[in-house]
């Protein structure tokens, strides 16, 4: 076999794996003085369920943001499904979806209609059937021609979720998806993306301050602190790491500026 | 790759779901659409009896009856038009949207395209009330006009989206802090425009910047064809060159502020 042909079947290998659901790459994001984001670089496997955490500040939605094209970032290159963004954003934003507390639904329309045009918008075969599906999974049914503004807090989440889920996208970028939820019904929306995620083989990247909840979900976990990513590993590996029982703990060694001291502990 | 193809070039799809995202945001409030209704109905009565006074005090105002009634429901268009564009713009702003739409697979163009048709169904909504009250009011036919006022129509409503386009750009780059421009920025060209005099009642210099404004050609075509009866074509060709200009600038203003709201992340904090 010649080079070239040892070249080429290389090429023909990697073409046949599918592209990583997010690729980041020496991402900078500085807004006037502060360095929100700050050179940071990972790569999500498709089907993986990834935990973004850091305390307020840490650059998690500045993040998720440039993951999605919002916001353009300073310098380094995001490739999300294989294809860059922003540049290539009209191949990818049909087949990935996003839920976050900075957005919200169009109050005055009723679950059903927010719907309906979310489908729409991202041209949604068998629409009807799909917001059935959807009030069936995610117990929309009692309020779904209510108007949005007249749900609470734990019903707005769920809806805003359901238009997350219209596309049944292969990327899915959620920015505190159970904030505000109580405690039963937060658990409700887990066990729903985890039996998303297994029947769709989806990519889920998570920003939360709730650990338990990365623990429970996150097959791998990125810590972000000042712009940096600090640590990223599996929950357990972390938490080995740090020689912490929770992730909480490891958040608030990280956050209190502890991280050297507790690592050299864990490792004597 | 069939997905790809999916999100190429325009989509019919993606405008109508945005028509019907306002549609049924109209549809859902009274208030809204007595608004639509309120606001030029009250401009035609008070206007028209004006022009009743005038008439019945003035020879000149006698023949050219109908200049000022036409104007303020020409006016109107040109106004309501650009607010029709812009309501339904800031709808996104108030409601926290944004996020979602610029994150679906719709694209500028076409959200511009179903604000641009949006404002022609809220106009309708206004305006064709507004002209069978000038009608049964005061004997004036807006439609007596024919085909001219397809002409003084189109031109009107390409200045108003153009200005549409352009204020929900700055808008949409710096917050609802800059909502009082979608609300004014037409008042100023108002006395430039030259709605209620012809343009010879300017001073020399500043009739080069009327003469830079599209209306000004539609409310000058207009006084010609109701005191001259006659319709100026080359006022309206000048127009629409013009108009062609301001869309495309106005496109390309909007990308650019869109460009630099995502380069600010705007678009995370729309608020003041």
């Amino acid at each position: 076999m010649t080079e070239n042909d040892e070249a080429s079947s290389r090429l023909t290998v990697a073409d046949r794996s599918p592209p990583a659901a997010i690729e980041v790459d020496h991402l900078v994001k500085v807004y006037k003085q502060t360095r929100a984001v700050d050179g940071i670089s990972f790569t999500l496997p498709p089907g993986s369920i990834t935990g973004l955490l850091g305390g307020n500040g840490a650059g998690k939605t500045t993040t998720i943001a440039m993951i999605m094209g919002l916001v353009l970032p300073t310098s380094g290159r995001v490739r999300v499904l294989g294809h860059a963004m922003p540049e290539e954003s009209a191949e990818v934003l049909g087949r990935m979806n996003f839920e976050s507390p900075y957005v919200d639904m169009p109050m005055r329309l009723t679950v059903r209609q927010n719907l309906t045009i979310f489908g729409k918008l991202y041209a949604v075969k068998n629409l009807s059937d799909r917001i059935a599906k959807l009030a069936d999974d995610l117990d929309l049914t009692e309020f779904i021609d209510r108007a949005n503004g007249k749900l609470s807090a734990g019903q707005k989440t769920r809806v805003a979720l359901a238009k997350a889920l219209i596309n049944t996208p292969e990327l899915l970028l959620l920015d505190e998806p159970t904030a505000s939820l109580d405690p039963d019904t937060a658990d409700w929306v887990r066990a729903h993306l985890e039996r998303y995620r297994k029947d769709n083989n989806a990519t889920i990247l998570l920003a939360s301050h709730n650990m338990l909840e990365v623990e429970r979900l996150c097959d791998r976990v990125i810590i972000m602190k000042r712009g940096r990513v600090e640590d990223d590993d599996t929950p357990e590996a972390i938490m080995a790491r740090y020689n912490r029982s929770t992730l909480e703990d490891v958040f608030l060694d990280v956050a209190r500026g502890r991280v050297n001291g507790v690592r050299e502990e864990a490792a004597r | 790759m069939r997905e790809a193809a999916l999100h190429r070039g325009l989509s019919m799809h993606r405008i109508g779901a945005m028509i019907l995202r306002y549609w049924y945001l109209l549809m859902s409030s009274w208030p809204r659409l007595l608004e639509l209704l309120y606001w030029p109905a009250l401009q035609v009565i008070t206007w028209g009896f004006l022009q009743l006074y005038i008439a019945q005090n003035a020879n000149f105002f006698a023949r050219a009856g109908g200049t000022l009634i036409g104007a303020v429901i020409l006016w109107d268009i040109l106004f309501r038009g650009q607010l029709g564009f812009s309501i339904s713009f800031l709808e996104e702003m108030w409601a926290r949207n944004l996020g979602n739409l610029m994150m679906s697979p719709l694209k500028p163009i076409e959200f511009l395209l179903a604000l641009m048709i949006m404002s022609l169904i809220r106009l309708a909504i206004g305006v064709i009330p507004m002209t069978l009250l000038a009608l049964f009011l005061f004997h004036f036919n807006v439609y007596s006009l024919g085909l001219p006022l397809i002409a003084f129509f189109c031109n009107l409503i390409f200045t108003s989206w153009a200005v549409g386009i352009f204020v929900s750009g700055l808008v949409l780059r710096n917050g609802l802090g800059a909502e009082s421009i979608v609300w004014t920025l037409m008042f100023a060209v108002m006395p430039l425009a030259c709605i209620y005099y012809p343009v010879s009642v300017l001073p020399g210099w500043l009739q080069y910047v009327a003469w830079s404004l599209p209306p000004t050609y539609v409310f000058e075509g207009m006084r010609a064809l109701l005191i001259e009866h006659t319709f100026r074509t080359d006022l309206m060709l000048d127009a629409l060159a013009i108009n062609a200009g301001l869309l495309v600038a106005s496109f390309w203003a909007f990308l650019a502020l869109l460009r630099s709201a995502k380069k600010h992340g705007s678009l995370l904090s729309s608020g003041e």
